[in-house]
């Protein structure tokens, strides 16, 4: 079968492109490196059958991080190359097609983003550039797919250029194509880029920083609590709740399957939080306490992503992040983190070095909750007010500093400094943000459905069958003495393995005080990562680093839950 | 004089960067070869990032890094 590769500069629309030829839906944004691993996907060309592939970005064909090397590598397999270019900045991304077309592959142009130009006062000419080139040039607008169909039509004509330069001589080499098929109009500044510079100002950056960290933070709330209290809760508490109780009267408490798909009664009834059913806990868990919170997230980062805005934070934060030996752009798989851990660690795959990569993922992993555990946490810790998350946030940001501050000094290797390109502001589609929210989602089914129900059973098992209270005899007092907790909650912490989020769960029929309450939530945020976690690590680090990563996270577990429980006071 | 003395606001030429190979292929790979003309938009507080324009690209660059690259201020 015939391979067609999607090249092109990071941040060009090559996601979006390869969405619209193949209908298989990627995450696209706007910011460089949003595609670390190359995705495979299938369309008719005529009569035949032929592979599309997805390359992570690259500005040059001489790697400079391991996002790059495997878009060079996979040019070897490619037949035909279509290199998708940001008609807004011509010059640039043709560096790329020189060295493309010194390869001797066919190659055939794509000028994305095409409608841009024209608020931007550049015109280009087609035709002309493709005379210099000698290689098929369409323009697109990959987000509306204007132009789709005439790349898809002329894709058989893409061929080998004809057009030769001196490798030292490149860029002059790109000034002077440019300056026959470019004509730049007077145009006016537009807003958007005063707001671009605003954001990176650093007297109007960090005010705007502080607001847009904060009015997010409260439309993930005010969105997730809002679909919680008037959709999902009120739907499980008046319809599923009473179908629940009716299967529960007809299987009859004392059975084997009631224990299984009902749970434990608490009272005589049915308690959603605590009876650990399949059907009950199990469903609950995932669609009323998580769920919402996961949408509220999602939709938030689509729009900060979209609009281009993440870079720009990393500018801004670079400071910060240098503490921990990384730098500003280390900045967004942390934040992906507070989604799930797994893109995060993913995203790593944009840093230069292994010892960037390594303090990245452990501190993530480390002190970072994903969005399914904070909203867990914030169920359970919430109801004693703002005081209880603000001390586990407090706690973990402090965990953050010194843990990067020793990760710094005492991992080898090297911390390269920022180096990275500031997407040009974007107004987001709607449509493309919410297409977004929804594989997300998706993903995060997929990943985490058959996990939870399958850590609620066992939960339910450890339960039933008094596992629970044979390891805590077992452990003795050894929660109580170092971490002031019963003994049972070395249960919760064992399951934190599976799915933090079931383990939060388990916190709840324990009956902790407030003190407990803080101390287990940031043990399990600690302690080694989440299963789906922990096999992303292992592909990502390696066998070595990912063991060392996880002997980080347990050490430190235990040295903070000691000083948490000796210090902490109430 | 290097990037890092340059103003917010500021044009000059860049000339050439202190550095071995890895530093010089980033700069190439973005079209920043020496006599390219930049515009630094801004620089942050501390030794943080300073940001420039070329062309149409925006970049961000290190602080370490702005302060090997020499240019040379272009007055109007």
């Amino acid at each position: 079968m015939k391979k067609i590769l999607l090249m092109g500069n990071p941040n060009v629309g090559k996601s979006a492109i390869f969405t619209r030829l193949t209908g298989v839906r990627v995450i696209t944004s706007n910011y460089p490196g949003t595609t670390v691993e190359f995705t495979r996907g299938y369309m008719n060309l005529g009569n035949e059958k032929v592979e599309i592939i997805d390359v992570p970005g690259t500005y040059t064909l001489q790697p400079t991080c391991k996002a790059e090397e495997v878009a060079v590598e996979m040019l070897k397999e490619g037949d035909i190359v279509v290199n998708v270019i940001d008609s807004t900045n011509l010059e640039r991304n043709l560096g790329l097609t020189l060295q493309l077309l010194r390869t001797g592959i066919s190659l055939i142009v794509v000028l994305n983003f095409w409608d841009e130009t024209k608020h931007k006062g550049i015109d280009i000419d087609i035709k002309k550039l493709e005379d210099i080139l000698g290689i098929p040039v369409v323009a697109t607008n990959a987000i509306t797919g204007e132009g789709i169909k005439n790349l898809v039509d002329r894709l058989s004509e893409a061929r080998a250029g004809n057009y030769r330069y001196e490798d030292e001589k490149k860029w002059e080499e790109i000034g002077r194509l440019v300056a026959q098929v470019q004509t730049l109009h007077h145009r006016h500044h537009l807003f958007r880029e005063f707001l671009a510079d605003a954001c990176i100002n650093p007297v109007t950056g960090i005010p705007i920083l502080l607001g847009v960290s904060y009015i997010s933070f409260r439309a993930i709330r005010f969105i997730g609590e809002g679909i919680i209290v008037n959709l999902t809760g009120p739907l499980f508490e008046k319809i599923w709740g009473p179908l629940m109780t009716g299967l529960s009267n007809f299987l009859g408490a004392k059975s084997f399957i009631h224990n299984i798909l009902i749970g434990h009664l608490i009272d005589g009834r049915i308690d959603f939080m605590q009876s650990f059913g399949l059907l009950t806990t199990g469903l609950y868990v995932e669609f009323v306490a998580i769920l919402p919170y996961i949408f509220a997230f999602y939709l938030i980062l689509g729009i900060l992503e979209d609009i281009g805005y993440l870079p720009r934070m990393g500018v801004l934060l670079d400071r910060l992040m240098h503490i921990a030996g990384l730098h500003g752009m280390s900045f967004i798989p942390m934040l992906l983190g507070f989604g799930c851990k797994v893109p995060g660690v993913l995203a790593c795959r944009t840093m230069e070095t292994r010892k960037e990569r390594f303090i990245t993922a452990t501190l993530m992993c480390m002190t970072i909750p994903c969005a399914s555990q904070t909203a867990m946490i914030v169920a359970l810790i919430g109801k004693y007010g703002p005081g209880g998350i603000f001390i586990v946030s407090g706690v973990l940001f402090i965990i953050w500093v010194v843990a990067g501050v020793l990760l710094r000094r005492y991992v080898s290797g090297e911390s390269p400094e920022m180096f990275t390109e500031m997407p040009p502001y974007r107004i987001p589609y709607i449509s493309a943000i919410l297409k977004k929210v929804w594989m997300r989602i998706l993903n995060f089914f997929q990943e985490a459905f058959v996990l939870v129900l399958g850590g609620i059973l066992i939960v339910n098992l450890l339960y039933s069958l008094k596992i629970l209270e044979m390891l805590g005899k077992f452990t003795g007092n050894f929660m109580t003495k170092l971490f002031g907790l019963p003994p049972e909650a070395i249960g919760a912490i064992l399951v934190g393995f599976l799915r933090k989020d079931v383990a939060v769960g388990m916190l709840v029929p324990l009956n902790l005080s407030f003190k407990q309450l803080i101390i287990s939530s940031i043990l399990l945020t600690i302690t080694f990562p989440c299963a789906a976690t922990f096999s992303i690590l292992l592909k990502e680090l390696g066998t070595r680093d990912m063991a060392k990563s996880t002997l980080i996270m347990i050490g430190a577990a235990f040295i903070v839950g000691i000083i948490l429980n000796t210090f902490l006071k109430f | 004089m290097d990037l890092t003395q340059l103003k917010a606001g500021e044009k000059a030429v860049f000339k050439e960067v202190l550095g071995g190979w890895g530093i010089k292929n980033k700069l190439e790979a973005m079209g920043i070869t020496p006599g390219v003309v930049i515009t630094k938009i801004s620089a942050q507080l501390m030794r943080g990032p300073v940001v420039i324009k070329a062309g149409e690209t925006e970049l961000a660059i290190g602080f370490g890094m702005a302060k090997r690259m020499i240019v040379e201020k272009i007055r109007e």
